[in-house]
């Protein structure tokens, strides 16, 4: 699965992207967002708020109980402010 | 027709391309978004927009066939620039043509609301206080309402 993060999630995540694997027993994108909010304490900071995260599978967005499976390609960021 | 690019762009370049032998426009909108140079009171020195490739254009080609679907539009263009600005410089053209006005205001204001909330771009501002993300106003998701509702 590709990882993407934009703006001031891509800063507080020192990263840009990243390929893993989909972790066992995680299969919407809320689960999705708990197991990567233990993965440190750059992720913790950047998805405090869930409220602030806006999420897109296959580069559509998609609510918190979209399943997600091996393959897709995951972009997190905040609110756009485009225009 | 939407571009996504680093460059500027030439308004009437584009609406006389646009135009140009089209006996069905009888009205022309045109929208052009520049940079402010302050926000909340700090002095902008510049804006880095970044932007998600591929989903941007995606987003895009998806608001203007909207755009085409509600408004009987003879054409419409929507270019939205990326990478590092500065005040004045130009962001965003929104172009809607059509038979009559009524339908190039409305689509192109539509177009302008739709794009602020849903394309996949953001703003650093750089402040004399250090850089800034800009966030979003929920102003701009209320015009988008509006839209909806009707």
């Amino acid at each position: 699965m590709k990882l993407l993060y934009f703006a001031w999630l891509r800063a507080k995540i020192g990263i840009a992207e990243e390929t893993v694997e989909l972790p066992a027993g995680v299969a919407t994108v809320g689960a999705l967002l708990d197991w990567l909010k233990r993965r440190g304490p750059g992720f913790a900071d950047a998805l405090r708020d869930a409220s602030v995260v806006r999420v897109a599978v296959n580069q559509t967005y998609v609510p918190w109980d979209h399943p997600i499976k091996a393959g897709d390609e995951v972009a997190l960021f905040p609110p756009v402010t485009g225009g | 027709m939407i571009r996504v690019q680093r460059e500027d762009f030439d308004v009437g370049a584009e609406i006389e391309r646009l135009s140009r032998g089209r006996p069905g426009i009888g009205g022309i909108v045109s929208f052009v978004g520049v940079v402010r140079g302050a926000a909340g009171g700090e002095q902008i020195g510049a804006m880095t927009l970044e932007h998600y490739p591929g989903m941007t254009e995606k987003l895009l080609a998806e608001i203007e066939a909207e755009a085409r679907q509600r408004w009987p539009l003879e054409d419409a263009l929507v270019i939205h620039r990326y990478g590092r600005l500065e005040p004045g410089e130009r962001i965003v053209l929104v172009i809607t043509a059509a038979a009559h006005r009524q339908a190039a205001f409305e689509a192109c204001e539509f177009l302008v609301d739709w794009l602020k909330t849903k394309a996949p771009f953001w703003k650093l501002e750089e402040t004399p206080s250090g850089p800034r993300w800009v966030e979003a106003r929920a102003s701009d998701d209320q015009a988008t309402k509006r839209w909806v509702a009707e």
